[in-house]
Formats: structure tokens, sequence, C-alpha cells
């Protein structure tokens, strides 16, 4: 391991210690990685690879699935427009429309200033106030253009800064205690829990 | 809000800013169920379950007692929780997941009671920035007060909740696929049998999926009762369920409602709940239960939200998201832009589901910017019919999964129900709403 | 896997008749098996099924009514009924046909696979005549380079995973894997890091599209123009079953056969590529190889080897064949006419004069120096009816027992044939692998592989015993770390209690005492059995810096105190198995015998025999160069497809050796620093282009195809010892290759039986292991083959020896059996006593480090040398060494260090390797870097020292 800072190698290997199999800390490892960085750099899947016990090609395979794992840079802040249905009927094409004019770039790519990314999302589950919008996985609601022009003067102003933290900043609570059970202890106590139920049922059985 | 009197069973302490809290929902009587359930046997906990004849609320409508009780059998090794909710449309999880996240911990620690599992997962989608943050401090305050981890209240009993962030992909949240995630692989579904998680399931051990509302019904039930529940409701639809109403519809949200006493119109009628339709357009038609569900017309709005009601007429209330859409709507959008959902989210395992799902889009699109042929409507329905074939409800399948047969319901609706306004299109070369 | 099926049977009913399956076994294989064949694509029988492209899809009746099921994930149920054929089922599979069609490119023409793509035919078969589809394609850039030998098309790609499937289940290397999601999924690898993986081309095989592509393969044929034979592969002795195809007499492609007890339909890409060397196609070379001339006083001194030897030995191999030679030259690299010395010069010449030459000189030797004066090296890269006819003329004729065809890398004959004999599938079988060899993967590749799905997929535990972690360091349940010599006590300790004697060592033990007691675990006698039932030990040479007998000495402790055991021979070269049990080894006569107690049977037979046991390649060696047991008392070297300049463990020793030499000739298919030094050179016929049989690590003896006529003037080697005799005045008796077989089915104990007709008549495409009845087999039951992989090989449905297990009887008095006169034939291993003396290892210095050579798949001998596609893939020499010891000498990893041992010093990079243990210095053989020594490990070792001392001093 050599790209992850001192502080996301040790978060990391307190991921790997959540699951029974380390290759599940996979995914939030990624999570990670674009919060050091801002997006997953090679130099990373290489670092998660090593961390999750499998090879490079296998992390940027997985990460490749997923929409919010970005193996390309990406800009400060991903804006993510829904335009699936009830956001369709709410107006969102016209929406993404505006977007893409005001920012200057078509729905998938970054201002050339690296603040923005623009990204046509499918159902953000916020459909009660379409069209809806995420920056960075922060919803903001029901925007009109007027609204959008003003998010986009805050979040270039860092007047957001607390709601909407720089890309990849995902869950900035910190899991704290709690057990870390190995797949074997885990094995272990649902032995000696079924043992228990059965002691039980054999206990019950003999009571009627 | 709601229609009958029935209580509200998911959101009594939704108007509340701090409803998240865990000092605000220990005032409200928080984490008593569990208190109660440890002190029952974990038989009798799912006893009491399956006695309120609970329908899973993910979508497939499955008692959640009779998967346990079936379960049970076999030790469960993992409970995992599906929070991935991505059926467009759908927002009731998210409402549970960053309102009350408490009641969703206490519920996934009532069923690990009840199941004897000591490792449970919270899989949620990575979108949920802030129901991740909530529900990861729900699961720490939970810690300190002692209701997570060894010996929880002094019980005997241990357990650990991980909090899991998805990454967006919507496939995820189809139980085996998300088991696949949770296993940091992509999100590929497995093929069911033998890959029921019950059998094989999270690391290849028995695992239960269970849907985040329906975790979040437990502590209610414990507290009052398995009959209390199963008294609310007709028929197999006990209990109350949160439809999530979207589209041209005055007043869009999440509504708590008793199950199959209200119906349809009521939704999307009653001043308290969807207030009408918008600008004094009328309804053209509705999807009745997520996007993978066949569509109704305005002349099917008297049905009751109930389970069985609607999959007697032909399609299903599943996720429990309504989405209508008024008489301005372009039906041909409508069915392209669902479709292209599907084609952009198939997993991409299995051929048909992959290649039909971006053909039918592309077709679609065509006709909608005024490149169809009159064929094309029976292509669209033979292209389908590759993938569903029959094109009835329930559906058959030629994939893994049921994403693949649920490409073709809203094509199939679209045909059936707007013909001419595809003819239209196909016509004038261009599409009639502009 | 997952077609594991047990002998238990089904019934179910397909397509309303009566069908049987085992229990557990899909309904596709099952179909199969039963005469219907079901369309598939993602479906391999080697590999897990996915049931992905749903192609297989047929009716299955289940409680709510027949449904639509991927007939590669349905286990088939007792009474199951299954329709293959129904509407609904055709319908089906053509919608699945016409939706791979949707995003697949019509490049039909220019694809590699055309006319052989199951796409295509399933297209003509039962797709619908015209496309539906008239939306634009998914567009991905054309052809991209995933490794220097695979090219993928990802708009060919129809999303199988038989590729992906392979590399991570099979391979266990994930270097590919699927990228992106639904219409986007594509075959990706991690940007720099190409799909560089021994086994790639297995990939190219098993894609049922044109989406992968070998570069070696790539447009030089239609399928159609394809030519084919089924053969054996020699490059490494494992012997996997090959189809051979050719176009206009140049080799084409090699794709793997199923052999169920050998290769599974799995090839290395050293054996699939290396027919390049066949066909003789100009290598454009790098820099002229080195050599190090350089003795234990010298600095060090690095000659170019063309150089080297033109100064010390003759000309170099560019004067020969009369190119021009310049730094990156383009030689030809098959010899195709007979060379003779001249003036100082190889010339070419006739046949009849080279033969005459070489005569002259041989019998001039023999009658003025005596038969021992003759030293045959080489012939594991003969058929065994080649070796056959060499050993009769060496030692029938020529009457010299100095006769090796190991180059001081192998194992001593009669310890090969003495231990019990395991075969492939009883090491896959085995309870307990003990790995008592070099890396596997680069040695025996596919034994890599059979020995890894053993290991995950079987209940196969392994014990390695090695100095260096190896590819299956991972997969071994313990892995004890060695130092050289030390691995007849380690051994020893882990079948008796008591700590060895190493845990005294300066540098501390290399394993902990858990590991030990964990090893000895696994070597625990099983309920009711001898200790070492379920046991088998896989031999080779962990090291060729550490003498055989070392080896020797450990195997010996191992089957002492293992009765049950059985040992499966690891030995590499080609044909090394044929050649030895054809009696290329000293002491030895063929057919399992030794000399004494063969001599009077095959004088007999023969006419003639060795009075007295010869050297082995060392002793031939150090003879010519006036060392050794008997200085000086070998003058004349015969090179039988040998390359010691290059190939044996000591190039000091080499180059004193054929520098000394009287004469040598050398009978090669390639030219080579060896040849460039012969006085004659007689150009053989090689791998495919000989018909005949080889034998296999485990004794399988296969046929060979023939697929391509010699070059030029070059002959089989039979051909060359019949001839060869006759110069001699001799006459070895055969007209053809029947003859040879018949007179080795005849003469040689261990053959007995084993006639042409045997092969023949049985059809035993996987060939059989001698001596017949010696098959045990497991008893798996064959499973259906690959027909994507393997398109055109008509035999598949035969194969799987199981089969013959039990029906083989040795015909007896079959072939020639008067050829010995009266003499009593000797026994199958009459005479072969192997005795394991305790080497005498010195006690390591504190200064020193112990050597540790180890081989390499790609590396610089002919095979690859003369393959244009596998030479860009010699990687470069580094030494490895503990970081505590390149601490010691003030190093690190990618400094330059010399390495000084009593034969010469070298400079090198070092790589800090926490695998490697203290005091142990790893390089590995045959490989060089730069213009150093080619082969840097040969320049440091000292044949014969059962460890070799180095020095490291650090130059950075
Ligand atoms: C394509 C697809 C998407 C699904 N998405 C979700 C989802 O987002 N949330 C969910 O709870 N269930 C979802 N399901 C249903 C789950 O597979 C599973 O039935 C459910 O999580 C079980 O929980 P329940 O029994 O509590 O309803 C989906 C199913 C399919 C086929
Ligand atoms: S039906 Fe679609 S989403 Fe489901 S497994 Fe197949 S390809 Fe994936
Ligand atoms: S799904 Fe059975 S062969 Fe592909």
């Amino acid at each position: 391991m050599s790209h992850f800072s001192r502080e996301t190698a040790e978060r990391a290997r307190a991921l790997v210690a959540l699951y029974p199999e380390r290759r599940s800390a996979l995914i939030p490892m990624c999570h990670l990685a674009q919060e050091q960085d801002g997006w997953l750099t090679e130099e990373a899947m290489e670092d998660i690879a090593e961390l999750c016990g499998v090879t490079p090609a296998e992390v940027r395979g997985t990460a490749t699935f997923y929409d919010m794992l970005h193996t390309e840079p990406v800009g400060e802040y991903v804006i993510s427009v829904c335009t699936n249905i009830a956001c369709l009927l709410g107006g969102a094409d016209e929406l993404l429309e505006h977007a893409e004019e005001r920012l200057g770039v078509r729905a998938g790519g970054s201002t050339t200033d690296g603040l923005f990314t623009l990204e046509e999302a499918e159902c953000l589950a916020d459909c009660d106030f379409p069209p809806c919008v995420q920056v960075n996985s922060r919803f903001v609601r029901r925007q009109s253009a007027e609204d959008f022009d003003r998010l986009l003067d805050e979040l270039a102003s860092g007047a957001l800064a607390d709601e909407v933290p720089k890309h990849g900043t995902l869950i900035r609570v910190r899991r704290d205690g709690g057990l870390r059970a190995g797949r074997s202890e885990v094995a272990e106590e649902r032995r000696a829990m079924s043992a228990a139920q059965a002691e039980r049922a054999a206990a019950g059985k003999d009571a009627s | 809000m709601a229609l009958t009197d029935a209580p509200r069973i998911v959101t009594s302490r939704m108007g509340r800013d701090d409803s998240h809290t865990l000092g605000r929902y220990l005032e409200a009587g928080g984490y008593d169920g569990l208190h109660k359930a440890l002190s029952m046997t974990p038989e009798a906990v799912a006893a009491e379950v399956d006695e309120a004849s609970l329908l899973g609320r993910g979508g497939a409508g499955f008692p959640a007692g009779r998967k346990w009780s079936m379960l049970r059998k076999a030790p469960v090794t993992y409970l995992v929780i599906n929070g991935d909710e991505s059926e467009p449309a759908t927002f009731k999880d998210h409402l549970l997941i960053e309102r009350d996240p408490h009641q969703l911990v206490e519920g996934v620690l009532i069923a690990a009671y009840a199941l004897q599992v000591t490792q449970a997962f919270i899989y949620i989608r990575g979108e949920f920035a802030l129901g991740l943050e909530r529900v990861t401090q729900a699961v720490n305050d939970a810690y300190a007060h002692g209701a997570i981890g060894s010996d929880i209240f002094g019980s005997g009993f241990s357990v650990d909740v991980v909090v899991h962030p998805g990454a967006g992909a919507y496939i995820c949240g189809e139980e085996t696929a998300l088991i696949e995630s949770l296993e940091g692989k992509r999100g590929f579904p497995r093929i069911k049998p033998p890959f029921f998680p019950a059998v094989i399931g999270l690391y290849g051990e028995p695992t239960v999926v269970n849907n985040v509302e329906t975790m979040s019904n437990l502590p209610w039930i414990i507290n009052n009762g398995g009959a209390a529940f199963a008294g609310l409701g007709l028929g197999r639809s006990t209990g109350t369920r949160l439809f999530a109403l979207s589209g041209h519809v005055r007043n869009p949200g999440v509504f708590e409602l008793e199950m199959a006493k209200t119906t349809f119109r009521d939704l999307i009628y009653a001043p308290t709940l969807g207030g009408g339709i918008t600008g004094g357009n009328t309804l053209k038609a509705f999807i009745p239960g997520g996007v993978s569900a066949p569509w109704f017309g305005p002349d099917q709005v008297d049905l009751a939200l109930g389970q069985d009601e609607v999959a007697e007429a032909g399609s299903m209330l599943g996720s429990g998201s309504i989405v209508a859409m008024d008489s301005s709507t372009c039906m041909v959008r409508a069915a392209w832009r669902i479709t292209k959902f599907f084609s952009r989210e198939s997993c991409g395992q299995c051929t048909p589901c992959r290649e039909g799902s971006g053909w039918l889009e592309r077709v679609l699109y065509r006709i909608e910017h005024g490149g169809g042929r009159e064929e094309d409507l029976d292509l669209l329905l033979d292209v389908s019919d590759n993938i569903s074939p029959g094109l009835a409800w329930p559906p058959q399948q030629t994939t893994i999964c049921v994403l693949g047969p649920s490409i073709p319901s809203s094509i199939n609706s679209a045909i059936s129900m707007f013909r001419d306004e595809f003819l239209v299109h196909i016509k004038e070369g261009a599409c009639p709403y502009g | 896997m997952s077609s594991a099926a047990t002998d238990e049977t089904v019934h179910f009913v397909l397509d309303g008749q009566p069908a049987t399956a085992r229990k557990g076994e899909m309904l596709i294989a099952a179909a199969e098996r039963a005469g219907t064949f079901i369309p598939r694509f993602c479906y391999h029988p080697r590999m897990k099924s996915v049931g992905v492209c749903r192609m297989c899809l047929v009716e299955v009746s289940g409680p709510r009514g027949a449904t639509l099921q991927p007939s590669c994930f349905v286990a088939v149920g007792e009474g199951m009924e299954v329709d293959t054929r129904s509407e609904k089922v055709k319908k089906a599979q053509d919608g699945v046909l016409e939706f791979l069609l949707v995003n697949h490119p019509l490049d039909c023409p220019v694809c590699d696979k055309g006319g052989e793509c199951p796409l295509q035919d399933q297209t003509f078969a039962y797709g619908p005549g015209e496309s539906r589809f008239i939306e634009e394609k998914r567009h991905f850039e054309k052809p991209i380079a995933i490794s220097e030998l695979v090219l993928l098309d990802r708009e060919r790609c129809i999303q199988c995973s038989r590729c992906t499937r392979f590399a991570e289940d099979v391979a266990g290397e994930a270097q590919i894997d699927f990228a992106g999601r639904g219409e986007l999924v594509e075959v990706a690898t991690f940007p720099g890091e190409p799909f560089s993986s021994y086994f790639s081309g297995n990939t190219v095989q098993i894609c049922p599209v044109g989406a992968l592509t070998a570069t070696p393969y790539r447009f030089t044929a239609r399928p159609w123009d394809l030519d084919q034979v089924e053969s054996t592969c020699t490059t490494c002795s494992f012997g996997c079953r090959v189809a051979v195809q050719s176009s206009a007499n140049r080799l084409t492609r090699l794709l793997g056969i199923d052999s169920d007890p050998v290769n599974h339909g799995w090839l290395c890409d050293k054996g699939r590529f290396v027919f390049e060397s066949t066909n003789g196609d100009e290598v454009a070379t790098g820099p002229a190889p080195a050599i190090a001339v350089a003795t234990a006083a010298d600095e060090v001194d690095v000659v170019p080897a063309t150089a080297s030897q033109a100064v010390s030995l003759g000309p170099t191999r560019g004067q020969f064949a009369g190119e021009a030679r310049s730094d990156h030259s383009v030689v030809s690299n098959r010899l195709t006419e007979p060379l003779v010395r001249k003036g100082g010069e190889l010339v070419p010449t006739s046949w009849g004069e080279a033969l005459g030459v070489v005569a002259e000189h041989l019998g001039a030797s023999k009658s003025e120096h005596g038969a021992g004066s003759i030293g045959v090296l080489g012939g594991a890269r003969l058929t065994n009816e080649g070796a056959y006819a060499w050993a009769k003329l060496a030692k029938g004729i020529l009457g010299t027992d100095s006769v090796d065809a190991q180059l001081g890398d192998g194992l001593p004959a009669e310890l090969v044939f003495g231990l019990p004999r395991a075969t492939i599938d009883e090491a896959c079988d085995a309870t307990t692998v003990v790995l008592l060899a070099g890396d596997v993967r680069e040695e025996l590749p596919v034994l890599f592989l059979r020995l890894r799905d053993s290991v995950t997929n079987g209940h196969t535990k392994l014990l390695e015993i090695s100095p260096v972690r190896t590819s299956l360091s991972a997969y071994a349940a313990v892995s004890l770390r060695v130092r050289p010599g030390d691995s007849p006590a380690v051994a020893a300790s882990v079948v008796r209690e008591g700590a060895p004697s190493l845990f005294a060592h300066p540098e501390g033990p290399t394993f902990s005492a858990e590991d030990l007691a964990a090893a000895r675990a696994l070597l625990a006698a099983p309920e009711g059995g001898r200790p070492g039932d379920g046991v088998v030990v896989v031999l080779g040479r962990p090291s060729l810096a550490e003498g055989a007998q070392v080896t020797a000495a450990a195997a010996a402790a191992l089957a002492e105190a293992l009765p049950g055991a059985r040992f499966l021979p690891a030995l590499r070269r080609g044909n090394v198995f044929g050649a030895l049990e054809m009696g290329l080894a000293p002491g030895l006569l063929p057919g399992r015998v030794s000399l004494d107690a063969g001599r009077e049977w095959f004088a007999a037979a023969w006419g003639g025999a060795p009075e007295a046991a010869g050297l082995d390649a060392d002793g031939i060696l150090s003879a010519l160069a006036g060392e050794g047991e008997a200085p000086g008392s070998v003058t004349s070297l015969v090179l039988l497809g040998a390359d010691p300049l290059t190939d044996f463990p000591d190039a000091d020793l080499a180059v004193r050796a054929l520098g000394a030499a009287d004469f040598v000739v050398a009978v090669a298919g390639h030219p080579s620093p060896s040849t460039a030094h012969a006085d004659v050179v007689l150009p053989a016929a090689v791998a495919h282009e000989r018909v005949g049989t080889t034998t296999n690590i485990e004794g399988r003896v296969s046929r060979l195809g023939q697929k391509l006529v010699p070059p030029g003037q070059a002959w089989s080697d039979w051909m060359i010892a019949a001839e060869l005799a006759q110069s001699l005045g001799a006459d070895l008796g055969f007209g053809g290759v029947a003859d040879l077989e018949s007179e080795i089915a005849a003469l040689a104990p261990s053959w007995a039986g084993f006639t042409p007709a045997v092969l023949d008549h049985l059809g035993a495409h996987d060939g059989l292991v001698v001596p017949l009845g010696a098959d045990r087999g497991t008893g798996r039951a064959p499973i259906p083959t690959d027909p994507i992989a393997i398109p055109g090989v008509e035999s598949v449905e035969h194969q799987g020896a199981a089969l013959w297990v039990g029906l083989i009887e040795p015909l007896a008095g079959e072939g020639r059996p008067d050829l010995a006169g009266a003499q009593e034939k000797p026994a199958v291993g009459a005479g072969v006593a192997w005795r394991a003396e305790t080497p005498r290892v010195p006690a390591p210095d504190s200064y020193s480090l112990r050597l540790v050579a180890t081989r390499r798949l790609y590396d610089r001998g002919s095979a690859v040398a003369s393959s244009p596609s596998l030479v860009a893939l010699v990687p470069d020499a580094v030494a490895r060494a503990n970081p505590y010891d390149l601490d010691r000498i003030g190093a690190t990893s990618g400094d330059r260090v010399r390495i000084r041992s009593a034969r010469g010093a070298i400079e090198l990079a070092v790589d800090a390797d926490v695998h490697v243990a203290r005091g142990v210095l790893a390089v590995d053989f045959n490989v060089g870097a730069g213009d150093g020594p080619a082969n840097v490990a040969a320049s440091l070792i000292e044949a014969g020292a059962a460890v070799n001392d180095v020095r490291l001093e650090s130059l950075a």
C-alpha cells in the first residue's frame, strides 16, 4: 500500500475488520478512496486490491459497475439531475437542459474549472419534490431554473460547504464501538445459539 | 391524513425535526419492543410476527413470518436489510431511513433475536448520504445504549450491526444481487434455485433478506401484538403500508394507509392525501406499484390498495409506489423513459435483458423522435415476448432475475392502452406533445 | 467443478424418451450424452456454470407446470420431464440468438473465428433470416491488445464470461474481469497490468466468438484451409493432448484437447505458441545473448556469447547460416542441411559426407580410447522411438554407457523408476500432496492447473517444502521454507517426531514449530491405513543450484517413513521420461532395467552392450574438461538436441568441456551456442514433424501426430541413428517407426505388449500408462467436452481414459519375441536400485548466502528463443534475497549487487523479498539481464556440489 494516506489506510483497515470476509469492504473502501482523492484513482484501486485480497482488475471491474464510483476525475461537486418518470412528469428534462446550458457541458461532462460535473441520474427516491437534484449525494429539493442558478452560485462561493462536502465524502459519521466478528466466530456463536434453541424446543416438548 | 382510524405504525414520529435522534426515540417508547422481545423466547417473537401476517414490503410481498419460519428449520447465519430503494418513484424507505433510523435499528434487532442471528447488515443505497449518516449514528447510539453489541440489555444475546453503503446500481435491490454487492462484487443476481438466500446466501450461508419498511414494523408488532397488526387491513393484506405517490398530483408524498381499506382513488384524490390531479387535467393512467408493474387506466382507480386485489387486476402493488400521469403526458415518452431506466440498470448478465432493453429503448426513442414505422409496434411486442414469453402477469421469464421481464410491462401497457398515440407519432413523424 | 457427478443414476424424460443421468449432472450434459445437443455459449464443462447467455433454455416440468430453464444450471432430477424442442423453446432460443446479434458486428469475413463460430453457425442453423435490428450498434475501439499474445475485440464479445471465469476460477489470476454494467459490460484489464497469465491462450480457445484472438494466429489462416492432426505437446513432460493445425506446410495453431486424465483441455501459452519455432520463422533478435566466462579467480568478465565462442569455441551461429549479423540481426532458426566444419567454419554438406565424418571420428575414438570415450548427451527431445534407436546405437553398437538424457537438471533415473509411481489423477485425488519440486507453474504449467483445481475444488491439501515461495504457496495448507541442503533434514522431521537440527541454524529456523506440527498432521496415517496412504509426493528439482543428491535424500526420507506414498516425478524436459525409459541414462537399458540385469538380454538382441556403467552428464562434461573421477576418459561428444552451453547448470564447466572435446557432433533442429561449436551438425525433425510416441510424467505413452514435412534435409532422429549405424558398418534393423515400435514392445520389459496395435486398436486418444495395467485411474466419469473450444476435433466424444481402466491386458506374445534368442527377458525394474546417500552439505558461513536457482517458463532456451511471439516475454534476471540480508550489505530493492561464487562473479539487480528465507539468494535459471550472461545462474553454479554458496556485495 502506498497511495492511501495514513488516516485513509487506518480507516480502510477498520472497514475490513467489520466483515467476515475482507472483500466485502471493497465498496465502502472505494467510497473512502473517493473521499481522499475525489475520485477513484488507479493507485487507490491498487491499494484496495491489496487490502481486499483481489486483483486490481477486479477492483476496477467491480467499481465500474456502480454509478457513484468514478474511475475518471470528476468535479468537486457532482450534480445529479434525476430524469426518471416522476421527475420527468415534474419537468426534469427542462431542468437538465437548463443545467447543461448554464454549465456549458452535456450530462456526463465536467466544467473546465473542475468545479462541477453534471450527471443525468436515475430515480434518486425523492419523488415528492420533482425535479429532484443531488449534489454529492446530498438532496436539494424542487429545483426550478432559478433555484438551480442560485445553487451553483452558493456552491461556488462555498456557502453550502457545511451541507455539501467535497465530492467523495459520503458518510461523515464514523462507526464507533461494536463487535468485530470473524466468520468463524459468527459460526461459533450461531452454533451455540441453535443448540440453546434445540434445548428449549426439547424442554418445551417435555413440559407439554 | 389517514382515511381509516388505523394507528400510524411506522410514521408516528415523523412530524418532528429530531425524530431521528435516540433521545426523541426513547421518549416515544423507543426500544421497548426490543426489551419486550428479549424477555420472550426467540420462537415466541417469531410467532408474533407470523401472527401479524406481515407481508414483505420490498416488492415481492412474501410474508416475513413465513420466510423466517421456513428458515428457522435450518439455522440462519446472517440477516441483511434491504435499504437499496431504487425502484423509480419509490421513496418510502428513504423516509424511514432518514426520519426514523432507530425504529429501523430496533426492528433489525428484534428480527436478529427472533432468528438468533449474531451478525446483521443494513445495506443502504449509496445516494442516501444523509440516511447513511443517520443510520450509522443510530447504530453508534444504540451501541452506547446497550441495544447492540455483546449481551444486549443483559439478555445474553449478542449481535453486531454493520451499515453498508451501496454505490449506485438499481439491481442491487434484488436480494441476490444485493448479497453479491455486499460481498464486494458486481451486483449480478444469482440464479434461484439454487441460490435462494435462505439456502445459499451471504458468504454461502443461510441468510434472511428483508426490506427496511418490513423491519420498521416490528417494534410496533412486538409492542402491540401480532393480532393487533393482523386486525388491520383485509385478507392477506394486513396492517398499514406506506404508499409513495408521485407524478401529476397536487400533493405528492408518502402516506401510511391501512391496507386494502382504501382505494387508488382515495390516495390520488382525497384532499388529505394526493389532493387530485394537477393543473385541472384529468388522470390518463397510473402505475400502481413501481415501474416494473403494468399500468392501470382511470377505470381502475376504484381498486383497493391490497396485494391480492391489485394482482387479480393484472398488476402488482410491488414497492407501493403510485405514479399518476395526467392527460398531458406523452405515453411514448413515458414508456421510453422507463425502458431507458431498465436499459441503464440491467446488470448485463442475461442476453435477453442486456440486449433486449437497449434495443427496445432505441426503438421507442426513434418513435418518440419521429422515426417510427408501423411494424415497430409488433417488433416491440415480439422483442418483449422474447424476454417475457406470453407477456402475461405475473410474468414468465427467459432471464435470471425479474428485472428482465419487468421491461415489457410499461411497453406492453402503453401499446395496449394507447396504441393510437403511437400511431400518431409514427404518422406525423413527430411527438404530438412537442 | 460443477459437473461433479456421482455414479448414482437418475431417470428422466427427454423429449418424450426415457433417459438417464448421473446424480448431480447438469441437464445440458446429460442430454448431450443421450444424443441431444442443446445449443449453448457460456456453458463450459470444465468450469462452473453461470447460466447467463440463456441460449440453452429448455422447458422443464415443475410444480407450477413447465417453465423455461437454463439446462446448464439445472441438475437432472428424478422423473423430470424435459422438452428441448417445443415451440416455446425454439422461440426463446431464436430470441437469444437474435439478441446476441443486436450489438455484434457483421464482420465475419475478416474475423478469425469465421468458419468455426458457434454464433455464426447457429445463426445459419436456427436464426432468423434477416435482422430486425436497424438501430445503431454499440461501438468500441476495434481490437485492443490486452497482452503480448491476446487481442480483444469488445464489439464481438457476447459477455459469456468464459474468459473471465477461466482467469479467476481455473488459472487463479483474475487479470481480466468484466467492467461496466448492462449493455456496456466489457472485458477489461487493469491499466498497465496486461493479461500476462501463462494460460491466456486458453481464453482465446474457449471464446465462443472472435472477441479474443491470439496474435500468433491472427489472420494466418481461415478455419476451412486448416488441416489438423491430434498429437501430444512435448514442450514440457506433462503430455497435454493437442490438435495441431497447419496450412500450406506451416503450423498455424495448436488447440488443447480435453484429455480427462491429463490436461482437461487446457494448455499453457508456451506449449500453445512455441510451434512458431517449428516453422522456423525468422526472429529479430535483440542484442546478442552473452555468456559469462569467469573463473573463481577472475573479476567479472562478461563477454557476449557470440564473441566468446568466436574466441574460445569457434564460429558463431550467424556464420554458419551465412546471414549477416548485426546487433539486431535476423536469423532463420531451423537447421535444414548437414554442416561440417571446414577450415574452422561450418559449411553445408551432404548427409553422406556428414555421416561419414561422424562415423570416422566416433569409430576412431572407440578404437583408440575405448567405447567409453564417447559421451552422449541429450535425448529428451526425441520421440520414444528415436530415443530407443539412439540407445541401441550408443549402447549396442558404439558400446558406450556414458549416455545421459538429462543435463544435470534432473534426478537419477534409478530414483524415478525405483519409487512407487503416481499418476496425475492420483496426485489430484490425494489427500495430501507433498511438493518437493520447483515452481510447478513455471515448469509443468498444466500440472499447476490440475493441482490448483484439486485444492480449490477438491479435497487435496498441499504441503510445500521449497526454498522459495512458488505459485502454489498460496494454495498450500503448509509451506515450509527450507534453505538449500536442508530438505533431507526437513523431510525427516516432518515424518518423525523431534525438532530438526535446523532450528539451531545461526540465521534461525525458516519455519515455525506450529508449521512443522501442521505438516506432520498432514502426513499422519489415515485410520486403519499405512503411513503415506493417500499421500503423493511431487518430486522434482527445487533448485538447480542444489545437487540432485539432496532432493534424492529428502525423497528417500519420505519414501522410507511413508510406505503408502506414491511419487509423481516432476522433471520437465519434453520427453525425458521416454528417453529414460528407452535407456538414455547411464547404467540403464530400455524398459526400466539396469545395465547389469539387462546386459545379456540386450546383448543377445542387439549384438552388443556396454561392459561397464558409464558417466552421467556431469561426469561426461567433467571428463571432457579433464576433471572429476575419470579425467580425460571422454574425448568425443554426441549432442542429441542438447545445448549444454545454454542449459547445463554449470556454464563454466560446459564451456571448458566443449572447448576441450576432440570431436562434437550435434543432432539438432535449431541452431544454438552448442551447435555453433560442433564439428558436425545433423539437422533433425522437431515437434509436429515426426511420428511416434511420447511418454509423460506419469508414464503415459501417447501418439504424436505428424503435421509437417521436415524442412530441407532434416531427418527424424531414428533415421539419423539408423543411417549413422550404417556408416559405422552396422544395421539397427529398422525400416520404419513400426519396426521400432514392435522391437521396443518385444524387448523393453516395461513396454511388454505395448504394440502399435494396442494404442490404435483401443483408440486410446489419451494414451496409456506403461507398464500396461499400471493405469489405476480414479474412476472419474469422463465428461462431455467443449465443442466450442475444439471445433473439428472429432475424437472428443471418445475421450475419457477411465473407460479403459481394467480393459487393458498386456498382449503377450505379439511383436518379435524371438529377438533376444534364448535369453530370459528381465522383469520390469530388474536391477533398478537406488540408494540415497546423505549428501555432505558444508555448514553455512555467516558471510555467504546459499544460492537457489529456479526455472522460468519463458527462458533463453532455444524453443522460446526461436518463437517470435514468446521471446519478448522472457523476463530479465534479478536476484532475490531477504531484506534482512540485503540490509546487512547495505542494499535495497533495485540496487545492483555483485554476486560471487566459487565459479565466478556477476552483477545483477536485487529485489528484497520477505518470502526468501534469510541466508538464501534466489536467481532465476536460464535467464539473463541486459548484456550480462544469458544464463546468469549457470555462471554461478558448480555442478556436482550439494549446495552453492555465494557472497553478495552492494554496488550502490
Ligand atoms: C430488480 C429488483 C429490484 C428490487 N429492489 C428492491 C429494493 O430496492 N428494495 C427492497 O427492499 N427490495 C427490492 N427488491 C425485492 C428484493 O429482491 C426482496 O424481495 C426484498 O428485499 C425482500 O424483503 P421483504 O420480504 O421484506 O419485502 C427488488 C427486486 C428486484 C427483482
Ligand atoms: S434479468 Fe437483467 S438484471 Fe436480471 S440478472 Fe439478467 S441481465 Fe441482470
Ligand atoms: S445459459 Fe446455459 S449455456 Fe449459457
